[in-house]
C-alpha cells in the first residue's frame, strides 16, 4: 500500500483553514446515531471525547486507570507552548512552527507542525475559559517562561504542575459530557484488540479489569489516544501502567507503526538506586539553568566517591570535569536534551560515574556556584557590599529555595540527601517516544476509521520533541483536529446504523484475546512477568538506548526474539481470568512490548544516520555530534506487520518534503 | 432546591450546629456574669443575687432568650446526634490500626462524647437549681435576722425593699400564696412579695454535709468537659459558617482557646469558692 | 547512595473481592533496601509471593511520582504513611526500622468500597465532579482571548493551590467521619476564585454537595485530619469557602 499523507495543497499558512472549510460535516440530528470509541483519557483522549460528545456523537471512552483523571499527561511539569506573543518578544505561529521542525531535527511533517502552531493559541484560550489556573503576573495577565531550544518566552505554566492542571481541565470537560449522558465512561477497562469489519475499524474488545470479563464495543470510528511506549525500557519516567498495547494491537491489524526508534532520553532524572527500582523520577529541565553538571577528573576520585570514602564537596575545583561546559562552551549546561544525555553516558561509560549502583551511572548537578553568585547579588541588592561568606550562602540558598523549593524537597524525599548542601545526582532516563502509529494529515491510521492522537501517533515531533510541546500536541489533536477530521470520515456513516457486536468479526477478535489470556494462565512457567520485562528493559537500554550501533542492534534483535520465546514458554501468571488480576494485565502488556522492542531495534538498524533522539555511533562527526543523512533518510519509516515473526515486518517510506523551511544542521557549540 | 438544601444537606447541619453553638457561647457569658455574683461576700450578696434571679425569671425579654436557649440546647444536641450517627455510618468498617492522634487533637475527635456529658450535666444542673427555682413548693424565701429592740427577729425581705416578719406568717395572719406572695389572711389581699432564696439553695447545695464535696467535684469536672468542648467548638463554628480568613484565623483561634479556658474556669471557681472558702 | 537492608513484618489486608470478608495476613519480607519506595517494597513482596505460587497483593498505583493520585494505602494507621505532604509512592523505606511491623490497609469509607485487597472504588469522586466540577464552556477554542479578563494574581494562586488536589482520597480515609469535604471544597474553591467559574457558582456548589451527600460521605466536624494528611497540603480554608458559597447559594 502506498502511504498517502493527504497533505492539502496550498501555502502552508492556508492549508488547514482551506482544508477544514471543505471537510464534510455531519448534521446535528444525525450525530446521535453515530458511535465513537476513544481509548485513553489523557490530554488527547479526554479532549477528543469531550469535544465529540459535545458535538452530539455517542462517545464511549476507555481508560485502564480507576479514573480518567489519572492518565499520565498529569505528570508533565514544565508547561505548554503557544504562539501568543504576549511577551512581545517576536513570537509568531511561524516561529513556533520553525522551532518545532528544527527541534525535531528535520524529521517531522511540515503541514502537521504548522497546524499545531496555528491552533496553539486557541488551546490557551480554551483552557483559561475552562478554569485552568495558569500562573499570572501581578497585573493579572498570563505569565510565560522560556524553555530549551527557543529564543522567546512562549511557555504557559501552572507552577511545576502544568500537565496536571491541563489534564484536569480536559477531565472537567469530559466529566461535564459524562454528566450530560453524552459520553459513557469505562474506567478500569483495557482495550485488547480492535475489530475490523469490511476493512474499517468498527469496534474494540476491552477487558473489564475488575471482573475480567471481555466486552465487545462497537462504533463507527475508533480513536486511539493511549500514549507512548517508553515502558518498553522497563525503567522510564512513564507511569507503571503506561503501555503500548492499544497502539500495538491496531498495528497488528493493519496500522503502520512509524519511526519506533525515536525515543527521547531526558538528561535530568534521579539515578537508579537498585534492582527493585520500579520507575525513574524526572527533575525538571529548568534546574539546568542554575546547576552545573560535573564528574571527577580522576577515576580514583570517582571510585572513592562510589565507595563512600569521599564526598563530592571534598573534590577540589581543579579536580572536577564540567564536561558540558568543556565540550559545548556556547550552550554549556543548557544544550538540548539529547546532547546532554549522551554526554553523561559518555563520561559514565568511561568510568567516571559517581553513583553507587550496579552500573555506576550518575553525574553531579551542582548548585554551589549558583548559591554563591545569587547570594552575592542578593547581598548587594540589600545594600551589603561586603557580605561574609556565611551571609552569601544563606541568601543564595534562599534564592534557590524560592525558585526550585518544590523540586529540592522532592529530591530530598526520594534520596534522603540535601541538595542545598551536596550536589544532586542525576542521570538520563527514557521520557517520551516521538515514534508511534503512522497517521495521515487527518490523524487517521492506515486502518480506515481508526484515528490516533497524542503521543500514540508519530506526527509532530520528528526525531526529537521540544520541551512543553507534548501538552500542546495532545490538546491540539483532541480539541481542534479530530472533531473536524473524524466528522469528515463519519459523514459517510449516517445511514450505516448501529454496528452489531454479534458480527463474526467481533467473535473472532474476542476469541483470539481469550485464547491469549488462557495461554498465559495455563502456561505454568517458572518466572514472573517482571523478570522478563526487566530483561527486555536491560537489552533495550544497553543496545537500543542513548547510543546505538549496528552490532548492538543486531544482537538486540536476536536477543529480544529469544527472550520473547522464553517469555511465552516460561512466564508464570497466577490467578484466573475472571477477576482483578494485575499479573495478567502486566503479561498482556509485556507481550506487546517484546514485539515492539524488536521492531524498535530493526528501525534503529535501518536508519543509518543520527537524528534527534536516535544516535548511531557510526554516524557522528569528528567531535561526537549527530550526523544526519538528509539525502537518504529524510523519510518517515512506517512498518507494516506481517505476522508473528517481527523480522518480517516491511518498511514503507513517506518522503518528507520541506517546502517552506530550509534544512540546516543543528549546532550548539 | 434551596429550601431543602438549608434543612437536609450535610452543610446545613453544620450551619445549625455552629449557629446554635455560638448562641450558647453567648448564653454562657450571660450566665457566667450573673453567677459570678455568688463570689461576692458581704451583707447584700444574697439579696443582690436573689434580685438578679428574680429578674431573670420574670423579665419578658429574658424569657424569650431563655426559650431560645432551651431550643438551642435541644437542637444542638439532636443535630449532633444525627451527625454522629451519619458519620458512624460513613465508615462501616474501621481500621485495624489507626493513629488519629498524629493528625488531630483529642477534643476535636470527641465532641459527641463531650457533648453528651455536657447534656447530662445540663439536665442535672437544671434539676438542681432551675427546677427548684421554678417548681419547688418548698423553695425558701429570703429571710434576714435583725435585732429589733434588743430582740432578734426573723424577717422576710420583700421586693419593695421592706420586710415581712416571719412570725406573722407563723401566726397565720399572713398567708404565702403562689410561693412568693404575702396575702392578708383575712382580707385576701396581696400585700407584699418575697424573694426566692436561690442564693441559699445554691450555698446549701455545695455545702451539703454529705454531698457538698461530691457535687463540687462533679461540677468542676463538668467544666473541664465544657472546656474541651469549647476548645474545639468555638473556632470550629466559625469555620463551619465559612468565616475563615487568613487575616483573622489566628485571632479567632486564640480567642476561642482563651474563651474555652477562662469561661469554664470562672464557672468552676463558684462551687469551689462556696464549698471551701465561703463561711 | 548508602542504602541499608532491613527485614520487616507486614500485616496486610487481604480480601478476595467486594463481597468476600477480608482479614489481615502476615508476611515476612527480608532484604528490603531502605532506598526503595514503599510501593517498590510491595513489588518485592509480590515477586516473592508469585515465586511461592501465591496470589500477589493487589494495590492501586500508576505514576509513582506523587501526582496521579492513584496510590492510596493506610499505613500504620495513617493515610499515605508516617511522612507528611507525600503520597505512598513517595514514601521511602528509610522511614522504617529493621524489625518493624507495618500495617497496610485500604481506605475505609462507605463511599469507597473495597474491590480487592488494598484497592478501593473511588468513582464517587468522579460522580461529584460530573455533578458540577466544570465550567460549562464548549470546546470550540473560539472563546475570548485568554488575556481578556485579568485575574488577580492572589486569586489565581489560591485557585491553583486548590486545583492541586490529586483526588487520591486521603482526606476521606483519614477523616474520622469519612468526609469528602476537603476534596469538594477544593474543587468548588478552584472555580469560585476565578471569574470564569463564578458565573455558575451557585448551581455548582449546590449540585456538588448534593452528589457528595448522596454518595454516603460523612459530615465535616473540623478535626483537620484531612489537611494534615493531604499530600498536596490543600488548606481547610477551601472547606470554609465551600461552606460560604453554599450558604449564599442556599439563600439566593
Amino acid at each position: 500500500m502506498k502511504l498517502d499523507s493527504k497533505i492539502p495543497e496550498g501555502h502552508i499558512s492556508e492549508k488547514w483553514t482551506n482544508y477544514k472549510d471543505h471537510l464534510k460535516l455531519v448534521a446535528p440530528n444525525n450525530r446521535p446515531k453515530i458511535d465513537v470509541i476513544v481509548v485513553g483519557t489523557g490530554l488527547a483522549g479526554a479532549s477528543a471525547a469531550a469535544s465529540l460528545g459535545e458535538m452530539g456523537y455517542n462517545v464511549k471512552a476507555f481508560c485502564f486507570q480507576d479514573s480518567p483523571r489519572r492518565a499520565h499527561s498529569i505528570a508533565a511539569q514544565g508547561g505548554i507552548n503557544a504562539a501568543k506573543n504576549y511577551q512581545n518578544d517576536g513570537d509568531s505561529v511561524y516561529r513556533l512552527f520553525y522551532d518545532t521542525i528544527k527541534g525535531g531535527d528535520y524529521r517531522a511533517r511540515e503541514a502537521n507542525v504548522h497546524r499545531l502552531a496555528e491552533v496553539s493559541g486557541n488551546i490557551i484560550d480554551q483552557c483559561v475559559a475552562q478554569g485552568v489556573p495558569f500562573a499570572r503576573d501581578y497585573g493579572g495577565l498570563l505569565d510565560n517562561r522560556s524553555f530549551g531550544g527557543v529564543q522567546v518566552q512562549r511557555t504557559f505554566y501552572a507552577a511545576g504542575q502544568t500537565g496536571q492542571q491541563l489534564l484536569l481541565g480536559a477531565y472537567s470537560a469530559l466529566s461535564r459530557q459524562i454528566g450530560l449522558g453524552r459520553v459513557q465512561m469505562y474506567n478500569r477497562h483495557e482495550m485488547l484488540d480492535i475489530v475490523k469489519v469490511d476493512g474499517k475499524a468498527r469496534g474494540i474488545i476491552a477487558r473489564n479489569l475488575l471482573t475480567g470479563e471481555l466486552e465487545r464495543h462497537s462504533a463507527h470510528a475508533v480513536i486511539i489516544a493511549s500514549g507512548g511506549y517508553g515502558n518498553v525500557y522497563f525503567l522510564s519516567t512513564n507511569a507503571m501502567g503506561s503501555n503500548v498495547t492499544a497502539a500495538w494491537k491496531i498495528h497488528k491489524k493493519g496500522a503502520y507503526f512509524a519511526n519506533p526508534c525515536y525515543v527521547q532520553i531526558h538528561p535530568t532524572c534521579i539515578p537508579v538506586h537498585g534492582t527493585n527500582q520500579s520507575k525513574l523520577t524526572l527533575m525538571s529541565e529548568s534546574l539546568r539553568n542554575s546547576g552545573r553538571i560535573w564528574v571527577p577528573k580522576k577515576k580514583e576520585d570517582a571510585e572513592a566517591i562510589r565507595a563512600g570514602k569521599l564526598k563530592p564537596t571534598q573534590i577540589a575545583e581543579a579536580d572536577r570535569d564540567y564536561y558540558l561546559e568543556r565540550r559545548y562552551p556556547a550552550f554549556g549546561n543548557l544544550v538540548p536534551r539529547d546532547v546532554a544525555s549522551r554526554a553523561a553516558k559518555e563520561r559514565c561509560d568511561a568510568g567516571y560515574g559517581i553513583e553507587d549502583n550496579d552500573t555506576n551511572e550518575g553525574v553531579y548537578l551542582d548548585f554551589s556556584s549558583e548559591i554563591v553568585s545569587k547570594g552575592k547579588q542578593a547581598a548587594y541588592a540589600q545594600g551589603n557590599h561586603n557580605p561574609s561568606d556565611e551571609e552569601v550562602i544563606k541568601l543564595g540558598k534562599q534564592w534557590i529555595e524560592e525558585k526550585y523549593g518544590n523540586l529540592f524537597q522532592m529530591y530530598q524525599k526520594i534520596t534522603d540527601e540535601n541538595p542545598y548542601e551536596t550536589p544532586m545526582k542525576i542521570y538520563p532516563a527514557v521520557h517520551y517516544t516521538m515514534g508511534g502509529v503512522w497517521v495521515d494529515y487527518n490523524l487517521q491510521s492506515t486502518i480506515p476509521g481508526c484515528f490516533v492522537a497524542g503521543e500514540a501517533n508519530f506526527s509532530d515531533h520528528g526525531a526529537n520533541r521540544l520541551g512543553a510541546s507534548a501538552l500542546m500536541q495532545g490538546l491540539a489533536d483532541g480539541y481542534f483536529v479530530l472533531p473536524y477530521t473524524v466528522s469528515d470520515y463519519l459523514a459517510n456513516d449516517i445511514r450505516t446504523g448501529k454496528i452489531s457486536t454479534d458480527l463474526p468479526e467481533f467473535a473472532e477478535a474476542e476469541n483470539s484475546v481469550k485464547s491469549q489470556i488462557d495461554k498465559f494462565l495455563s502456561n505454568n512457567g517458572s518466572k514472573s512477568v517482571d523478570h522478563f520485562h526487566k530483561k527486555l528493559g536491560h537489552i533495550m537500554w544497553n543496545k537500543v538506548g542513548m547510543a546505538r550501533n549496528e552490532q548492538g542492534l543486531k544482537e538486540a534483535i536476536r536477543e529480544i526474539d529469544e527472550l520473547r520465546k522464553e517469555f511465552h514458554n516460561d512466564v508464570y501468571v497466577p490467578g484466573t481470568a475472571n477477576e482483578l488480576n494485575t499479573e495478567l494485565e502486566k503479561a498482556l502488556r509485556v507481550a506487546d512490548f517484546m514485539e515492539l522492542g524488536q521492531l524498535m531495534a530493526m528501525d534503529a538498524l535501518q536508519r543509518k544516520e543520527s537524528a534527534g533522539g536516535h544516535f548511531r555511533e557510526e554516524y557522528q562527526d569528528s567531535e561526537g555530534e549527530t550526523l544526519r543523512d538528509d539525502e537518504n533518510f529524510s523519510f518517515v519509516g512506517a512498518w507494516e506487520y506481517q505476522g508473528d515473526d517481527i523480522n518480517k515486518e516491511t518498511l514503507h517510506k513517506e518522503e518528507l518534503n520541506y517546502e517552506f523551511i530550509k534544512i540546516a544542521a543543528r549546532n550548539y557549540k | 432546591m434551596a429550601k431543602s438544601a438549608l434543612l437536609k444537606s450535610s452543610l446545613a447541619k453544620k450551619y445549625w450546629m455552629a449557629l446554635t453553638g455560638l448562641f450558647l457561647c453567648l448564653f454562657l457569658i450571660g450566665h457566667l456574669i450573673g453567677n459570678l455574683q455568688l463570689l461576692a461576700t458581704g451583707e447584700n450578696a444574697a439579696l443582690n443575687f436573689n434580685k438578679y434571679a428574680l429578674f431573670m425569671t420574670t423579665n419578658p425579654a429574658v424569657k424569650l432568650l431563655s426559650y431560645l436557649t432551651y431550643f438551642s440546647i435541644l437542637f444542638h444536641a439532636v443535630d449532633g446526634i444525627v451527625l454522629t450517627v451519619q458519620n458512624k455510618k460513613a465508615r462501616p468498617v474501621g481500621y485495624v490500626k489507626n493513629s488519629p492522634s498524629s493528625n488531630t487533637v483529642w477534643a476535636s475527635r470527641n465532641m459527641a462524647v463531650l457533648g453528651t456529658l455536657i447534656l447530662v450535666f445540663i439536665v442535672t444542673h437544671m434539676v438542681n437549681f432551675w427546677a427548684v427555682m421554678h417548681f419547688d413548693k418548698n423553695m425558701p424565701l429570703q429571710k434576714v435576722k435583725i435585732e429589733v429592740n434588743g430582740m432578734e427577729q426573723e424577717l422576710y425581705l420583700t421586693t419593695d425593699g421592706g420586710y415581712m416578719p416571719v412570725a406573722q406568717v407563723e401566726q397565720g395572719n399572713i398567708e404565702i400564696k403562689h410561693r412568693t406572695e404575702f396575702y392578708d389572711a383575712n382580707a385576701h389581699v396581696k400585700i407584699k412579695e418575697g424573694y426566692k432564696d436561690l442564693y441559699k439553695v445554691t450555698v446549701d447545695f455545695f455545702k451539703h454535709e454529705k454531698w457538698g464535696l461530691i457535687a463540687t467535684i462533679l461540677y468542676v469536672f463538668a467544666m473541664f468537659v465544657l472546656a474541651f468542648h469549647l476548645y474545639h467548638g468555638f473556632s470550629s463554628a466559625f469555620q463551619s459558617l465559612g468565616l475563615n480568613n487568613p487575616k483573622y484565623n489566628s485571632l479567632i483561634k486564640n480567642f476561642g482557646k482563651a474563651f474555652s479556658v477562662v469561661v469554664p474556669l470562672l464557672f468552676a471557681s463558684i462551687p469551689v469558692f462556696i464549698h471551701f472558702i465561703l463561711k | 547512595m548508602a542504602s541499608k537492608y532491613i527485614n520487616i513484618t507486614l500485616k496486610i489486608w487481604r480480601q478476595k473481592d467486594a463481597k468476600s470478608k477480608g482479614q489481615i495476613e502476615t508476611y515476612k519480607l527480608d532484604n528490603v533496601s531502605t532506598s526503595s519506595s514503599f510501593l517498590e517494597m510491595l513489588d518485592q513482596l509480590n515477586e516473592q509471593l508469585v515465586g511461592e505460587r501465591k496470589e500477589p497483593v493487589a494495590f492501586d498505583h500508576d505514576c509513582r511520582e506523587g501526582i496521579c493520585g492513584m496510590c492510596s494505602l493506610y499505613i500504620n494507621g495513617r493515610a499515605h504513611g508516617p511522612d507528611t505532604k507525600i503520597t505512598t509512592c513517595q514514601l521511602h523505606m528509610r522511614s522504617f526500622k529493621d524489625g518493624d511491623t507495618i500495617y497496610v490497609e485500604p481506605w475505609r469509607s462507605k463511599a469507597f468500597p473495597v474491590i480487592k485487597d488494598l484497592i478501593v472504588d473511588r468513582t464517587a469522586f468522579d460522580r461529584i465532579q460530573q455533578a458540577g466540577g466544570f465550567v460549562s464552556v464548549n470546546t470550540s477554542g473560539r472563546t475570548m482571548d485568554a488575556n481578556a479578563i485579568p485575574v488577580a494574581k492572589h486569586d489565581a494562586d489560591r485557585s491553583f493551590e486548590a486545583a492541586a488536589c490529586i483526588g487520591c482520597g486521603a482526606c476521606v480515609a483519614s477523616c474520622k467521619n469519612g468526609s469528602a469535604m476537603l476534596f469538594v471544597g477544593a474543587k468548588v474553591s478552584q472555580y469560585a476564585l476565578l471569574p470564569q467559574g463564578k458565573v455558575e457558582a451557585t448551581q455548582r456548589v449546590l449540585n456538588m454537595v448534593r452528589q457528595m451527600d448522596e454518595e454516603g460521605f460523612g459530615n465535616c466536624t473540623n478535626t483537620g485530619a484531612c489537611e494534615v494528611e493531604c499530600p498536596k497540603g490543600i488548606s481547610l480554608e477551601n472547606i470554609a469557602r465551600m461552606n460560604r458559597e453554599y450558604l449564599v447559594a442556599s439563600i439566593k
